[in-house]
């Protein structure tokens, strides 16, 4: 249980840290908060050579809020972003989904971006970059690039980023207008790992009337699933009961099984979290206080 | 590979170290083995129990999960800084004690400090809060009840204090 042998630069610049990951490759790892890498490393289930240790990089520690949505830095911290009042209303689903991550001791070191590219299938942030059409501004020596958050997570623990570049930024979309979201998942524990997480956006016309409906998923499969329920609920009213709109996910996920929940308790859960959560989120998108528990 | 040393400066419970340390070391090892304050405990070591948690600058963190040379420059308290200089026990300490809130100890530190970051956050909590606050960490004997009553005596002889 204990790391192996590693070397260890802190760049002081992005441009050192971008010249580092280009001289070391695929023998780099990027150190942020370390609350998935270091138990990792620990375990002995990643062994790099070298570690580039960003955390002296406090220019890429932000949270910033515009028109058309939020940008987080790749040092900002859980806690900065959950905390961070501006960041919530502009984008509520961000508070929302990050109350679940992990219990405070880690909200305070884990970084927002790291738990994305981490890409870890039972992880809040990346079903809602997901759900919500974000996108991760990866760096390298060779310029940036923009990728949106589906063609990002490519298996369990594995994106499409390059070795040799560095995820600097997520960018979190603002809700059109009249479009609400939700979260809820379950745990065995509040904090640890979910059985089955949903992120639901729902988007009313002039009358109220649903005429979109999305819900992103956590922990049914190896990589965020998203899905647009919207067929079998459009039309309704923003406070009817949604249970087909459940019915039909359950019919889409097809999770696995492992030692925490079967197959069959998974998909459960999605039906039920997907009705709830979209029925919450059509009465936010309402300006309705969710009067539905999550 | 041999390890290099790198020199880094932790100021813990108030007092400058200076040690040289290998980038593999855990922080939790570099108090316990390198600093000789064996008052943090190893449970788990991949951040699930919470027994090994510390304040950095002032804030709970699992000190299993850092690395000890990410750390350079860094404040940390312990479970040996809690109490005054002459042994009087802090608020939490003196709730634990008075609630029975611990039985072998193994995860008391982490407790602790848990709870003591805590409570300057939220001075006066609720006994679901209380819960929640102490829902990171892991006890095997006690059951918790103790333990949330300790939360709960802790606020109220803080208040008492003040």
């Amino acid at each position: 249980m204990k790391p192996s042998a590693v070397s260890y630069s802190r760049p002081g610049s992005v441009d050192e840290a971008l010249a580092l990951l280009t001289e070391h490759g695929s023998g780099a790892k990027v150190l942020a908060g370390g609350q998935s890498l270091v138990p990792l490393l620990s375990m002995r289930l990643a062994a790099p050579e070298r570690l580039v240790d960003i955390n002296s990089l406090a220019e890429l520690g932000y949270v910033r809020v515009a028109a058309d949505g939020v940008r987080v830095g790749a040092l900002a911290r859980h806690a900065a972003v959950l905390a961070d009042r501006p960041a919530a209303e502009r984008q509520p689903l961000l508070a929302a989904a990050l109350r679940w991550v992990a219990h405070p001791a880690i909200r305070n070191r884990g970084t927002s971006v790291g738990s994305i590219v981490h890409a870890d299938p039972a992880a809040e942030l990346p079903a809602v970059l997901s759900v919500l059409g974000g996108t991760v501004t990866a760096a390298s020596t060779a310029g940036r690039r923009t990728v949106p958050a589906l063609e990002l997570f490519a298996g369990p623990l594995e994106t499409t980023l390059r070795p040799d570049e560095l995820a600097v930024e997520a960018f979190f979309p603002a809700l059109p207008a009249q479009t609400g979201v939700a979260f809820a998942e379950v745990a065995r524990r509040h904090g640890d790992y979910a059985l089955c997480g949903v992120a639901a956006l729902v988007r009313l016309d002039d009358d109220l009337r649903i005429v979109q409906a999305r819900v992103g998923y956590l922990s049914v499969a190896g990589t965020p699933r998203v899905l647009e329920l919207t067929g079998p609920i459009a039309g309704r009213s923003y406070d009817a009961e949604l249970a087909e709109a459940g019915r039909l996910a359950a019919t889409e996920l097809d999770p696995e099984p492992d030692i925490h929940a079967t197959a069959e308790y998974r998909r459960q859960l999605a039906q039920v979290l997907t009705a709830r959560t979209l029925q919450s989120a059509a009465r936010s998108a309402a300006g309705v206080a969710a009067g539905v528990p999550a | 590979m041999t390890d290099e040393l790198h020199p880094i400066t932790l100021r813990v419970n108030g007092i400058p170290h200076q040690v040289n340390v290998p980038a593999r070391r855990l922080l939790s090892d570099c108090l316990r083995h390198d600093l000789g304050l064996t008052g943090t405990h190893v449970g788990c070591e991949h951040g699930v129990c919470g027994a090994c948690t510390v304040l950095v600058g002032g804030v709970p963190m699992r000190s299993c999960l850092l690395l000890a040379v990410s750390m350079d420059g860094e404040q940390l308290t312990t479970v040996e800084g809690l109490a005054a200089a002459d042994g009087t026990l802090s608020p939490v300490q003196q709730a634990f004690a008075e609630c029975h809130a611990l039985q072998c100890g193994f995860c008391t530190p982490g407790f602790l400090t848990t709870i003591t970051a805590a409570l300057v956050e939220q001075p006066d909590p609720s006994r679901d809060q209380a819960r929640e606050i102490v829902g990171g960490n892991l006890c095997r004997c006690t059951g918790y009840q103790n333990i949330v009553e300790a939360v709960l005596r802790a606020a109220e002889l803080m208040k008492d204090e003040a």
